[in-house]
């Protein structure tokens, strides 16, 4: 290629925008700095997302966590008050319908024109997409098994039909990024089950998926990767493992004298945390450390009956994450957290002193 | 086709699925037959019309019509459908559904603005065309007599009915103009169709305030009867002009306002 070499401050700038590199191939989703106000509430605080290309992302965040505002934006139906959004290195407000190629997906529950068929419904979707969307309305009807209703009114349809009839509309655009907003919300336990496999079966074919949740389970068993956000920030943006291993470390010692093994326990080096609780004592070690806390333990003659290291499951980490008094986050969860990722620790976090 | 083709095309679409559609067009078709069949029992001796007796030919039906139904009637069909095209996909929250598609805002609101004035053209359509064979039926096809008393062969009278149609569908289009940036800015349909009538009422009661005699050649109720030029001999062309461009004085600002706040708004509902 011609021309004056490329520094790195320019790659960096154009990363920044999720524009890669021209030999790479830019990011699904960079959102920067998103802001959304309405009125005196802050929906949405300068919220961060890197969504990279084959990632099954969560969203994970309590109702009312703002959530939908910020994927709102990313679709550019709402302008954001301040930052700006990337997807595939394009921008919904500048660039309009254009910023949408390659992306599906809705907000929200997905809503249909109730006096249309959902055939219609989804024959019109594919004219406003064009190209050969038509094309793939039986293949979508069948994915989503509503074949067979196909031909009745939208309006009659259940909740659960609706919104497989928005992933089939999703579908139509064969989207290389599907960004769903709570999919499983309303359905009955098979509809989650069929929901959370039909999203399965997309994301293992090589789709880029960005799921917003507060259901933990679903997002446990679909996402590799999640930011939580709360209170219209995001507290935390990592891969669910190293989310896991940062709340990790933590062990449950149960002895024959639970007095006397806690002052052991406080006077070894690298332990922390020791408190004594009904079912044992609670501290955090790393694994070399609770290996010399045992043998520190034996020495002075106390019988461990059981030193058990104590997983966070994602349901802990995300109470621990969005709950707690006031606007901030507990310090020692902060640590946790940002001890956790070399990930990243943001929003109101930040400001915590 | 265009993005603006398809999205009309769809428009249109919609429109013919909806039953509030055809309650509309029925009652513009009602009307007409209502009124021959009240007169026709009546003996046709309706006088006083401004096109002479009503039993001289079955082409003044749809202009007496025209002359009574201009004011509100015609308004109101028309508002029902600008003032909802828009408000109707906060109602059901389907603008998020088609604003995520491949399709730009300006062109979904350019569908939607040409679909509520084909609605207007239709809907007068159908009332002409009724309008005329319900009175052709009952008094049969015979001359017309102008405004000016003069007589009219009935092929110019059945054109002139055309035009004057035309030159009504130019106001009309105000009316849908601004029920449309009602629809858009208040999201709400019944707000929008009310508040489309309530700007026409206003005009009407400001029009008849002694003393507004200035500002009445550019208030709407003066507009609604500019066709009415058509139908002297010779034609007076004055106010067909003059209706065109004040009723284009309304509907420019706000079809502008109503796709620039369509293009920037938030889709926060549904």
């Amino acid at each position: 290629m011609s021309g004056p070499p490329r520094t790195d401050e320019a790659e960096g700038a154009q990363r920044a925008l999720g524009r890669e590199p021209l030999d790479g191939a830019a990011a699904p989703i960079v959102a920067r700095g998103l802001v959304k106000r309405y009125g005196d509430v802050l929906a949405v605080d300068r919220v961060d997302l890197t969504v990279r290309a084959g990632d099954v992302y969560g969203y994970l965040g309590p109702n009312g966590a703002g959530k939908t505002t910020s994927m709102r934006m990313l679709l550019g139906l709402i302008r954001p008050d301040a930052g700006s959004v990337r997807l595939f290195g394009r921008d919904p407000l500048t660039e309009g319908a254009r910023a949408l190629e390659g992306v599906a997906g809705f907000v929200e529950a997905p809503r249909f024109y109730p006096y249309l068929s959902g055939r219609k419904n989804l024959e019109m979707m594919a004219a406003y997409d064009g190209g050969d969307a038509r094309t793939r309305i039986d293949a979508a009807l069948e994915t989503v098994d509503l074949a067979d209703r196909a031909r009745h009114k939208a309006g009659g349809y259940s909740h659960g039909m609706r919104q497989r009839l928005g992933i089939a509309a999703a579908l139509l655009r064969a989207p290389r990024l599907l960004i769903l907003d709570e999919p499983a919300t309303g359905l009955d336990p098979a509809g989650m089950r069929d929901m959370r496999a039909l999203i399965r079966r997309l994301a293992d074919g090589g789709m880029t998926v960005l799921l917003s949740s507060h259901q933990l389970a679903e997002v446990e068993e679909l996402c590799d990767r999640v930011a939580i956000v709360r209170g219209g920030a995001v507290v935390y943006e990592g891969g669910l493992d190293e989310l896991r291993a940062a709340a990790g470390g933590g062990y449950l010692l149960r002895t024959t004298d639970d007095a006397l093994a806690a002052r052991v326990c406080r006077a070894q080096p690298g332990v922390e945390d020791v408190a004594i609780e009904p079912g044992g004592i609670t501290l955090r070690a790393s694994e070399a450390d609770a290996g010399r806390l045992s043998i520190a333990l034996v020495e002075a003659g106390i019988g461990i009956l059981a030193l058990v290291p104590r997983t966070a499951t994602l349901e802990d980490l995300f109470f621990e994450l969005t709950e707690g008094p006031g606007d901030v986050l507990p310090r020692d969860t902060m640590e946790v957290v940002v001890s956790a990722s070399g990930p990243r620790k943001l929003g109101p976090s930040d400001d915590v002193t | 086709m265009t993005g603006i083709a398809v999205a009309y095309r769809w428009e249109l679409r919609k429109l013919a699925a909806q039953k509030r559609t055809y309650l509309g067009l029925a009652g513009m078709a009602l009307l007409p037959l209502i009124f021959t069949v009240t007169v026709a029992i009546d003996g046709g001796n309706v006088e006083g019309s401004i096109f002479g007796r009503v039993s001289e030919t079955g082409l003044t039906t749809p202009l007496i019509l025209l002359f009574f139904g201009s004011a509100f009637l015609f308004p109101l069909t028309a508002a029902l459908v600008a003032g909802d095209i828009v408000a109707t996909e906060d109602h059901h929250g389907t603008l998020k559904t088609i604003l995520t598609r491949s399709i730009d805002r300006g062109a979904v609101f350019g569908a939607k603005a040409l679909a509520a004035i084909t609605y207007g053209l239709v809907s007068l359509l159908v009332f002409a065309a009724v309008a005329v064979a319900a009175g052709v039926a009952a008094w049969g096809l015979h001359p017309l007599t102008s405004l000016s008393g003069t007589e009219i062969a009935v092929p110019r009278a059945l054109a002139l009915i055309a035009a004057a149609l035309a030159a009504y569908l130019i106001p009309l289009i105000t009316v849908a103009s601004i029920a449309l940036v009602l629809s858009t800015v208040a999201r709400n349909s019944a707000a929008a169709v009310v508040g489309t009538l309530l700007i026409v009422v206003l005009m009407q009661i400001v029009a008849g305030i002694p003393g507004t005699e200035a500002v009445q050649p550019y208030l709407l109720p003066d507009q609604f009867d500019a066709w009415q030029g058509l139908l002297r001999d010779p034609i007076d062309w004055a106010p067909i002009w003059h209706a065109t461009w004040v009723s284009l004085l309304y509907a420019v600002p706000c079809l502008v306002a109503a796709a620039a706040v369509f293009r920037r708004r938030d889709v926060a509902g549904g």
